[in-house]
């Protein structure tokens, strides 16, 4: 079995999460090649074949060439599995690969398993089990699902080049907003989630944050409701914490939280849903009303 | 101009989720359904288009399922799209996304539409795949997990959300398709006059068997709750005792109290 794994490469740099590939391909019992649109000299930790197209000449974000060029690969290579990470690469490529090569696009894969591949569903509450109808097929790996692999040696370099129009034209990055708070340094965070129901709550939760000498955190439905600003985000697209304590009101658990605080040292979820994702990584999970329950919390600790 | 806009009916995510009888998706017995979160934003986009243009643009909203998706398609109409398009199907979530994506390209066809508004995905499935899918069936450039969106002369200029909050600013002229992410605008809410005045746009029915032309690529094997990793404790009972025991687990397992 052979799976083709497709590295992702930004601003000048291999992202760190490509080796998550690795350690799926190492799971699966797969043969490897990858392939990458970077530039020659960059560190690859891998002694496989790496197609390599040059970045300066297809840029980093081109759907139609980055398609034609894995496409290419897959021609010489000919694997079973096309795999990608589940990110905003990923699942823009993915399904554009699959729709070509006219195989099973399978998303945001959890887990290798019996009869196919473990998938989330319903805001990652619950599983199902997928496989491809056929040979073949275009995966995309949850991020943090599989184990960062580095096989070790230097690439077998492949050149990699492809022909055509780009009807997308890439003009530039933006830089991710300012922080504002450092959250990195806290010891205690209390972040308000969509559960608190309304803007007028989060004072409630500052005040528990407060209580406990710790910093506002935020998921983010709160942040793009305007409800608390962007600085007090944690998760992929927020800031990446472990502190001490972490204290999630309200929060559901989607991936995209969990992966910016889940390495906490103690996890309280409040919520009341007991089914919610958060009580996966949950020490204690209180299933109550937030907007009771964090009041009453609060006020004992002021009586302390 | 004319516009596409994808979305589904989805349930609410506090549900609580069975497997249905042939356990490969959940029974919706008991279940509150709503328009997904993400084509909300993809709507709210297309009805401000609309109005930047002059109230132009023709907004069609397009959405398969069983009958109960018109609840859904209503409040697009109150939001301000002109027309409905009901692919009428009580097994969609038998659909691979692939024949999902099919079928709406197969209508797309020969319709012409500038400009196709989707979701990045939906909050149940989850795939992402649908909204590419389809522009790569119609052959339409295409840009996902937009968070940025401007319109002028046929050329659209949009913010692609990336990893880490750093954004992607990209162009590309229409016809295309564009799939949103959250936070790409605040979606409104229908005002009582304009939920009267969309009950009476229209609202095509057109059974699946008109549209569905491909196979399914994968299969589902089960449908089932995660394995509990989790070891934690779980509280539950009154407020007052619920902070006693957490204030108690709190000074034996952290230092943050002393």
């Amino acid at each position: 079995m052979k799976a083709l794994l497709v590295g992702e490469y930004r601003d000048g740099k291999l992202l760190e999460y490509s080796y998550e590939l690795f350690g799926f391909a190492a799971q699966l019992g797969a043969d490897t090649a990858m392939v990458l649109v970077g530039r020659d000299g960059e560190f690859l930790q891998y002694s496989g074949k790496l197609y390599l197209a040059d970045v300066g000449k297809y840029g980093e974000y081109n759907p139609d060439l980055h398609k034609k060029l894995v496409l290419a690969a897959v021609e010489r290579e000919k694997p079973d599995y096309v795999v990608f990470l589940h990110t905003s690469y990923g699942w823009d490529l993915a399904p554009r690969i699959a729709a070509a090569l006219g195989v099973a696009a399978i998303s945001e894969v959890l887990a290798v398993v019996e009869g196919g591949f473990e998938l989330p569903c319903c805001n990652s509450k619950m599983r199902r089990t997928v496989k491809p109808q056929g040979a073949g097929a275009v995966l995309t790996l949850q991020g943090g699902a599989f184990p960062v692999q580095k096989p070790g040696g230097t690439p077998q370099l492949q050149p990699l080049d492809a022909e055509g129009t780009a009807r997308v034209t890439f003009l530039g990055y933006e830089p991710a907003a300012e922080k504002g708070v450092d959250l990195a340094k806290a010891e205690v965070i209390v972040s308000a989630g969509r559960g608190i129901g309304k803007m007028e709550n989060v004072p409630v939760i500052a005040a528990l944050a407060k209580a406990l000498g710790g910093e506002l955190g935020a998921s983010r439905p709160v942040v793009d409701g305007g409800w608390v600003a962007h600085g007090h985000q944690v998760g992929t697209t927020g800031q990446t914490v472990n502190p001490k304590l972490y204290i999630a009101c309200g929060i559901s658990g989607a991936i995209q939280h969990l992966a910016g605080m889940k390495k906490s040292g103690f996890i309280v979820a409040i919520n009341k849903d007991k089914d919610a994702p958060i009580g996966e990584v949950a020490d204690v999970l209180v299933v109550a009303d937030v907007m009771q329950f964090v009041p009453a919390l609060t006020a004992k600790l002021a009586n302390r | 101009m004319k516009i596409l806009v994808c979305i589904k009916q989805v349930p609410d995510m506090e549900s609580r989720f069975r497997p249905d009888s042939a356990g490969v998706w959940f029974s919706d017995t008991d279940l509150a359904f709503r328009m997904n979160e993400y084509d909300e934003y993809a709507v709210e986009q297309a009805v401000r288009l609309k109005e930047q243009l002059g109230g132009e643009p023709e907004l069609t909203v397009l959405s398969i399922g069983p009958d109960r998706v018109v609840e859904a398609m209503k409040k697009a109409l109150a939001m301000g799209c002109d027309r409905g398009v009901q692919v009428q199907d009580p097994a969609v979530h038998l659909k691979d996304p692939w024949q999902v994506a099919s079928v709406i390209a197969a209508f797309a066809k020969s319709e012409n539409f500038d400009l196709i508004f989707a979701g990045l995905q939906s909050l149940d499935r989850g795939s992402a795949q649908v909204g590419v899918s389809i522009a790569e069936l119609l052959n339409y450039p295409c840009a996902t997990t937009v968070v940025g969106f401007e319109y002028a002369d046929g050329m659209l200029t949009v913010k692609r959300e990336l990893e880490g909050g750093i954004k992607g600013i990209v162009q590309l002229r229409t016809p295309a398709l564009v799939t949103c992410q959250l936070g790409l605008n605040v979606p409104r809410y229908p005002t009582l006059p304009n939920i009267m005045k969309a009950k009476k746009k229209e609202i095509l029915a057109i059974p699946v068997a008109d549209l569905l032309h491909e196979e399914p690529r994968t299969v589902t094997g089960s449908f089932h709750a995660p394995a509990k990793k989790g070891s934690g404790v779980v509280l539950e009972g009154d407020v007052g005792s619920q902070v006693d025991k957490l204030l108690g687990i709190l000074r034996e397992k952290t230092t943050v109290l002393r």
